[in-house]
C-alpha cells in the first residue's frame, strides 16, 4: 500500500464488545418460490424418462446428437432438427467419492457422483448422476455404466426416474 | 467528436401473460435469432462483448450469468451480466465499443415473471432488512408514499394520475405487443381498488413475459449492418441513496441527472421542443408524470395538466409512450428500460404499424429500475 498513508482506517473489535453485544447481527430469511416453465426441450426429455426412455436432439449442421436435448445448438446457432432416441448405457467420463453431505456432515458411505457420456450421443454429452452397486475403488474412468430405472409406476418425470448408473457388462 | 453508436439490429419474443410453452432460455433465443437476422450478424463470428442484465432472485437460480451463453450464441465470448435494468446494460455497451474493446456488442434482458410465484416477496426483499423490512405490507406502499410526496409538492391534480393510466391503455390497444390494452375511463380508473393509496390498481402496471435483444455497432461498422439504423446520441444513468427517508420522494432525482448527462453528451438544449417522442416509464401512474418533468419535458408540476390537455397524446404536441407504456403493455421486469427502447426504434424507423407517429426522427427513452430502487438510465436516439 501507499506510503503515502501514515493512519489506515480501521476498527478494533475486542472479545469484551462482542460479549457485551456492542456489535449485532440481522437474522433475515427470504422464500421466494418458483415454477419454472420446462419449454418445448425439458419437458419432452422429463416426459420420456418417465417412460424409461432418453431422448436427444440433432443438430443436421454439426451432426452432433445433444443429450439432454436442446431446441438450439449452442455451438452452431441454430434450431435443433430432430429428436433422437438414445441408449440409457454410457461411459464414466469423470467421477468423485463425495464424502460431505450438503450439512457439511461425513457420510456413512460415500455418494459416487459421475459425468456418464451416453452411448449414441456425441461424444462429451451425457448426464450427471450417481453410481452405485459398485465399490468406490472399482470405480474407473471409461468405464461402462447402465442406468437402473425405478419402477414405472414411481417415475415422475424427473432426472431421478433413473435410480443410479451401474456397471454394465453388456455389449 | 459527437457521440454516436449504431443499434444495428431488434428482437423480441414473448409479450404475454404467461409463455408456458417455452422455458426462458428458449424465449431467448427467438428473440436474438430475430435481432442477429434483423442486424445480419453471425453471432459466433461478428459479436466481441455480450451483455445480459438480469436479477437472480428474478430468475430463480444464483449466478444467472453462467446460464446465458448458449441461447445467445455465447460460447466460450466475451459475456457478462450487469444487474441493472436493460437500458444501463446498453450504456454498457456503448463503452465497449466507445472504447474500442468491441465493433459489435449485444445486450439482452427479459422478464419470466410468470415463472414467479410469489413475486412480491421479492419485491420485498429488496427493502433495508433493519428499517424497512418490518412492514409487512404489499411492496407498493413506496408507490403511495412518493403519489402522496408528487401531488402535494407538484400541485398535480389527483385525476391527472389516472389521466396516464387512461392515455396509455387506450394507446395500447393498437400495439400488437399490447397485453392491458383497453378503454377506460378517467372515473373507472380511480373507482379501481386501492393498491396503496393514492395508487389504484389500474394505475399499476402488471408484469408480463418477454425477451428483448439489440445489437450495437460502432458508427463505421453500423454502416455495413443492418438496414435501419438507429443512433444513440447520449446515454446516461444515475442511482440516488437507497435510504428511502432521505430521498426526495416527489422529484425523480436520478431520471433528473441521467437525462442530464444524455442530454449534454447528445446537445440537447431544449429539451421540450428536441422530441418527436417520448418513452418513459410509467410503472405506475404518476411516475410517468414525475419522470416527465425530470426529464424536462415538462415544467414542474405541469405534466399532469399537459396529459389532461392531450399534449402527451398520440397525436399530441409530444406523444408520450405512444406505445402504451408499461401500463398498456405490461411491465417486463430488468427489460423494461429496452422495451422502452425498442417501441422508440421502432417508430424511428417507420415500423411502429398503426403506432407510427409520422416522419419521428428524435426520440428520449427512460428506465426505471422500479420498487424499491431510485435508479433510471436515459438514452437520446437519432435515425
Amino acid at each position: 500500500m501507499s506510503q503515502k498513508i501514515t493512519s489506515y482506517p480501521g476498527h478494533e473489535i475486542t472479545p469484551e464488545d462482542l460479549k457485551a453485544s456492542k456489535y449485532l447481527e440481522i437474522i433475515q430469511k427470504v422464500e421466494p418460490k418458483y415454477s419454472w416453465a420446462a419449454g418445448v426441450a425439458i419437458s419432452r426429455f422429463l416426459n420420456e424418462l418417465k417412460e424409461g426412455r432418453l431422448i436427444g436432439r440433432k443438430c443436421d449442421q454439426c451432426e452432433r446428437i445433444l443429450v439432454p436435448p436442446r431446441m438450439y445448438c449452442e455451438r452452431c446457432y441454430r434450431p435443433t432438427d430432430s429428436w433422437v432416441y438414445v441408449k440409457d448405457t454410457g461411459t464414466v467420463n469423470t467421477y468423485s467419492i463425495s464424502h460431505v453431505g450438503t450439512d457439511a456432515r461425513r457420510l456413512k458411505s460415500p455418494l459416487l457422483v459421475a459425468v456418464v457420456e451416453i452411448d449414441e450421443a456425441s461424444p462429451g454429452m451425457g448426464i450427471l448422476h450417481t453410481l452405485s452397486e459398485v465399490e468406490p475403488s472399482r470405480v474407473t474412468i471409461g468405464m461402462k455404466v447402465q442406468a437402473v430405472w425405478k419402477p414405472a409406476e414411481e417415475r415422475q418425470g424427473a432426472i431421478t426416474d433413473i435410480r443410479y448408473f451401474k456397471p454394465f457388462e453388456g455389449v | 467528436m459527437p457521440f454516436k453508436i449504431g443499434i444495428v439490429g431488434v428482437g423480441y419474443a414473448g409479450f404475454d401473460t404467461m409463455t408456458p410453452g417455452l422455458s426462458t432460455r428458449e424465449l431467448m433465443f427467438e428473440a436474438a435469432s430475430r435481432a442477429y437476422a434483423d442486424a445480419g450478424i453471425d453471432p459466433r463470428k461478428d459479436v466481441q462483448s455480450f451483455i445480459c442484465c438480469t436479477e437472480d432472485f428474478w430468475e430463480g437460480i444464483s449466478i444467472t450469468d453462467e446460464y446465458m451463453p448458449d441461447q445467445l450464441g455465447a460460447v466460450l465470448r466475451p459475456l457478462c451480466t450487469v444487474s441493472s435494468d436493460g437500458l444501463v446494460g446498453v450504456a454498457t455497451a456503448c463503452m465497449h465499443i466507445a472504447s474500442g474493446l468491441a465493433d459489435v456488442a449485444v445486450v439482452e434482458s427479459h422478464s419470466k415473471a410468470s415463472d414467479v410465484v410469489n413475486p412480491n416477496e421479492i419485491m420485498s426483499f429488496g427493502f433495508d432488512p433493519v428499517y424497512n423490512r418490518h412492514l409487512d405490507v404489499d411492496p407498493r406502499f413506496l408507490a403511495g408514499l412518493e403519489m402522496t410526496r408528487y401531488l402535494k409538492d407538484s400541485g398535480t391534480k389527483r385525476e391527472y394520475c389516472a389521466d396516464v393510466a387512461v392515455k396509455n391503455k387506450k394507446n395500447a390497444l393498437s400495439n400488437t405487443r399490447g397485453v392491458y390494452g383497453t378503454n377506460l375511463s378517467r372515473e373507472t380508473v380511480l373507482a379501481s381498488p386501492n393498491a396503496a393509496a393514492p395508487l389504484t390498481e389500474l394505475e399499476s402496471s402488471k408484469v408480463i413475459d418477454g425477451s428483448i435483444v439489440m445489437v450495437l455497432a460502432s458508427a463505421e461498422k453500423a454502416k455495413k449492418l443492418g438496414d435501419h439504423t438507429v443512433w444513440v446520441r447520449g446515454i446516461g444513468w444515475s442511482s440516488d441513496t437507497p435510504v428511502i427517508e432521505d430521498r426526495d420522494l416527489a422529484t425523480a432525482a436520478y431520471a433528473e441527472q441521467a437525462a442530464a448527462r444524455a442530454y449534454k453528451m447528445a446537445d440537447v438544449r431544449a429539451p421540450v421542443s428536441a422530441f418527436d417522442l417520448a418513452e418513459v416509464d410509467d410503472t405506475y401512474s404518476y411516475k410517468e408524470l414525475q419522470h416527465l418533468e425530470a426529464l424536462k419535458l415538462a415544467a414542474k408540476g405541469k405534466a399532469g395538466r399537459m396529459v389532461d390537455s392531450g399534449s402527451f397524446d398520440r397525436n399530441g404536441k409530444l406523444p408520450v409512450n405512444a406505445s402504451g407504456g408499461s401500463l398498456g403493455v405490461g411491465h417486463l421486469l430488468e427489460a423494461t428500460g429496452l422495451h422502452r427502447l425498442l417501441e422508440a426504434i421502432l417508430q424511428l424507423r417507420g415500423q411502429a404499424g398503426q403506432l407510427q407517429i409520422p416522419g419521428a426522427r428524435k426520440a428520449v427513452v427512460q428506465s426505471w429500475r422500479g420498487i424499491p430502487t431510485a435508479t433510471g438510465a436515459v438514452a437520446v436516439l437519432g435515425n
